[in-house]
């Protein structure tokens, strides 16, 4: 057998299997790097009130329109990139973070500590997740940071839940046996051994769980309960544009087209990553 | 001249990546037993299945002439293969329980052979299923008709099985390892079934890897090696009197009492890789010249003949091994290992009842018994991975069950385990080195070219090149897992090595390299066993003492060759007569 070199099989092997895993990485690839330098895409400031020019559709010099204080939306979906997603990747980080070291702990101390923690777990399962984070909120106060934290609890069930459920059949397998007859401590065992085998199926949840923390917060903002108001956050300025939807629909057209448009792309390319994951397992 | 019920001339089975099957013929009579032997990936299987049409949708199947009693097998369609599969043609394979249809009666699966392939009225198909079910020795078959697959034990599945296979009255039986997960004692009762099927004029196409199982019901015996039938012959000749060098290689590795002390393996030979059209065991022979790469003789199809250019005849000599210095068994020595009336129960169902037992350094202790003996559960009290509801194990004069698994911990390094898989006790993510690197870290090796050059050592020591190191162990073979669990396991350097099943999950001629190996560390490190088995073979072979458990106990113990000779509990006579030997006239 001889490999095939010709020009089409060379291009049919970097093609990409599906289009639309191409435009969802091009997709994100613009929202990193606008979240990165926001300078790149507009010489505008978010925060530069222009009256004269406020509530204009979109047009040539101002692509997205203006506001009802002649800010020029484009700048402010751009500048709002950073500020709504740090909220979704904090708060997801967060509950990445919590979640597996409460499903490892649920599946590693024993039954007793195994059916606390779990029951606890049921109680916020039992809770819509956007009630959870506004039942913290409420008890926390609003801010960047606590709404990070109401999100990552409201995240936090599902992850535990997940991982303490890996944790399980790593801790029954032969090498988690080889490694008790070695005399591993119990500790190393857990972070060398079970954590890591564990981990698998939880990133790939946690990619698709992004879009989830990136609409939470921005639902959340839209509320009141994360940045404040003159900030160019996603949340916010679709709370603002709110009142003047009859009028000027594109208040609220291109910041939801950005929390769309994000939180698609991450769900495509997270369930490609969840395919080519299984796949490989199952193998 | 008679024809011949199965006539295969010339099959050759190839898959896109591979040649499976090549140049392979052989005849069949009505009321003979032919054995098609061979290791894994040897082509027997496949064999077998390209008879019946299922060799695969990527399977380009190949013959001079395929002919089951005149009908030519190469030109029927699915609608014809479906009249012949299931009707005139048997098949029995190994796993029953994958097999049998979950969802249906065992009753239901053998009425659905009979509705297909017969005329029975169907007010008579209960009457003609609890028949069948009586001959295929099933007891109680009005209720046995009744049970669904995962009721009924491994035996009685295998039994079901055979009767829908024979439920229309098959010409031909292929049986594909009928018997290879089965107990000894089930597996008597399964053989005697195919020999009566093949005293009242079927024939029977035997595929199975174990020579000793062959030897009992085969009339002729095809052994297979790389796809290709090496040596074919009379069961008795090919047994007795092999000429063909693989077969000789896999006779001695069968492990069997005139062997003890012996190795059972050849010394390792790593020859130039043959041309496709040479000689496939051409790499692995010592014999093997430049004629052997390049080609491969003929066999005629119904001769005894081996396919070789360098035969070889007379007595097969094994190498004796080499012998431990001092003996370290002694009479006046305190045991190492002592189990006193351990009893456990898993929900009120005794695994484990009153057991006792007692392992001198450096002694090998065999433990044999069927599945559901205990014998698992035995082991990992003994291990410290389930605490006994009663009694007590001690470990070198100390307690060792009794302790709480803090304080046991720093001890645990002197008793070691091998179990039947390795590979699944390897961490997936870990390459070999890691592997190694974890158990050395833990028996206080320090980090760095000390611990490096250790890890080079064992696997010298278990015959590995250091150059497994960066792969991981799901990339390597059975042999070589098993290898470097053992490697793991004297990382630590052990006092017990606890081997549960170590090589059942191996090929033969594997299978007597693993033996060898471990006989031959135990030797030289003075290591004491408990070794595992339901292979009665494998445990007379390494082991000093040997206890035989049943339901949870032990019934018998005694020395080896002593306890071989005169068993006196009944049980253990009755495993012994089951056991099918190769009964080599020497």
């Amino acid at each position: 057998m001889t490999t095939p070199t010709l020009p089409e099989a060379r291009w049919k092997a970097w093609r990409p299997a599906r289009p639309a895993l191409l435009a969802a990485w091009t997709v994100i690839a613009l929202i990193v790097l606008a979240a990165a330098f926001p300078g790149l895409f507009t010489g505008r400031d978010p925060l530069e009130l222009e009256p004269a020019v406020a509530m204009r559709g979109p047009s040539p010099e101002h692509w997205f329109g203006t506001d009802q204080l002649g800010r020029d939306l484009f700048t402010r979906v751009v500048y709002g990139t950073r500020p709504s997603l740090l909220v979704g990747l904090g708060a997801l980080t967060l509950a990445l973070a919590a979640g597996a070291l409460y499903g490892l702990a649920a599946a590693l101390l024993g039954r007793f500590a195994d059916v606390a923690l779990m029951r606890l777990l049921d109680v916020l399962l039992a809770l819509p997740q956007l009630l959870v984070a506004l039942l913290a909120l409420t008890v926390l106060g609003s801010g960047q940071v606590n709404l990070m934290i109401a999100i990552a609890l409201s995240l936090l069930p599902a992850y535990a839940r997940l991982v303490r459920a890996e944790a399980l059949v790593v801790r029954r397998s032969g090498y988690l046996e080889s490694a008790v007859l070695l005399g591993q401590h119990p500790l190393v065992q857990a972070f060398r051994h079970v954590l890591p085998n564990a981990l698998g199926p939880l990133l790939v949840l946690g990619t698709v769980g992004f879009g989830m923390a990136v609409i939470a917060a921005s639902g959340l903002s839209f509320l009141g309960f994360g940045a404040e108001p003159p900030s160019p956050e996603w949340g916010v300025m679709l709370s603002e544009g709110r009142d003047y939807l009859q009028t000027a629909w594109w208040l609220g057209v291109f910041p939801g087209a950005a929390i769309t448009l994000t939180v698609v792309a991450v769900s495509v390319a997270g369930r490609s990553a969840q395919a080519r994951f299984t796949r490989r397992t199952t193998l | 001249m008679n024809e011949p019920l199965l006539n295969v001339e010339g099959l050759s089975v190839r898959f896109p990546e591979t040649r499976a099957v090549r140049d392979v013929s052989f005849t069949l009579d009505r009321g003979e037993c032919l054995a098609v032997v061979g290791e894994s990936g040897s082509g027997k299987s496949v064999t077998a299945r390209s008879l019946v049409g299922l060799a695969g949708d990527r399977a380009e199947v190949t013959a001079r002439r395929l002919e089951f009693a005149g009908l030519d097998l190469a030109s029927l369609d699915e609608k014809a293969w479906r009249r012949v599969r299931g009707g005139r043609i048997g098949l029995v394979l190994q796993d029953a329980l994958v097999s049998l249809d979950p969802l249906r009666t065992a009753g239901a699966e053998i009425a659905e052979a009979l509705r297909t392939h017969t005329k029975v009225p169907r007010d008579q198909v209960g009457e003609r299923v609890r028949e069948l079910l009586v001959r295929a020795g099933v007891p109680e078959p009005e209720v046995r008709a009744g049970q669904y697959p995962h009721q009924l034990s491994g035996g009685l599945r295998q039994r079901a099985l055979i009767a829908s296979a024979i439920a229309a009255g098959p010409e031909l039986v292929i049986a594909d390892e009928p018997t290879t997960a089965l107990d000894v004692t089930v597996q008597a009762q399964i053989l005697a079934l195919i020999e009566e099927l093949k005293k009242d004029g079927t024939a029977v196409l035997l595929i199975s890897h174990d020579l000793a199982v062959v030897s009992r019901l085969a009339d002729r015996i095809a052994v297979m090696y790389g796809g290709t039938v090496v040596e074919h012959g009379p069961a008795r000749q090919v047994l007795d009197d092999p000429r063909h060098p693989y077969t000789r290689a896999l006779i001695a590795a069968v492990p069997e009492p005139s062997g003890r002390g012996s190795l059972l393996s050849l010394p390792a030979h790593e020859g130039k890789e043959p041309d496709p059209d040479g000689c496939p065991y051409a790499a692995r022979c010592v014999l093997a010249d430049d004629r052997c790469r390049t080609s491969l003789p003929a066999l005629a199809p119904r001769e005894a003949g081996t396919r070789c250019w360098h035969p070889v005849s007379g007595p097969i000599t094994r190498e004796r091994r080499p012998q431990a210095e001092a003996s370290p068994v002694r009479d006046g020595d305190t045991p190492l290992l002592e189990v006193r009336e351990v009893s456990k129960s898993y929900r009120g169902r005794p695994a484990v009842s009153g057991v006792s037992l007692s392992l001198l350094p450096g002694e090998s202790l065999g433990i044999v018994g069927e599945s559901g003996s205990g014998k698992t559960t035995l082991a990992r009290i003994v291990l410290g991975l389930v605490s006994p509801d009663e009694g007590s194990v001690s470990f070198a004069g100390v307690p060792w069950s009794a302790l709480p698994e803090r304080r046991r911990r720093p001890l645990r390094h002197r008793v070691q385990a091998i179990v039947q898989d390795p590979l699944g006790s390897f961490d997936p993510r870990h390459p070999v080195s890691r592997v190694l690197d974890e158990a050395l870290a833990l028996t206080g090796h320090e980090r760095g070219p000390r611990r490096r050059a250790r890890a080079a050592e064992l696997l010298a020591l278990v015959g590995l090149s250091p150059a497994v190191l960066p792969r991981s162990p799901s990339s390597l073979s059975g042999g070589q897992r098993q290898r470097i669990a053992i490697a793991r396991a004297l990382a630590s350097e052990p006092e017990l090595l606890v081997c549960d099943e170590p090589v059942s999950a191996l090929d033969v001629s594997v299978q007597a390299q693993i033996l060898d190996l471990l006989t031959g560390l135990r030797a030289r490190l003075g290591l004491a066993l408990l070794f595992i088995s339901h292979d009665l073979g494998v445990v007379h072979h390494v082991s000093d003492r040997v206890a035989v458990m049943k339901d949870g106990r032990v019934v018998e113990t005694g020395e080896v060759t002593a306890l071989f000779q005169s068993p006196s509990h009944p049980y253990t006579k009755e495993l012994f007569a089951s056991l099918p030997a190769l009964h080599r006239v020497s």
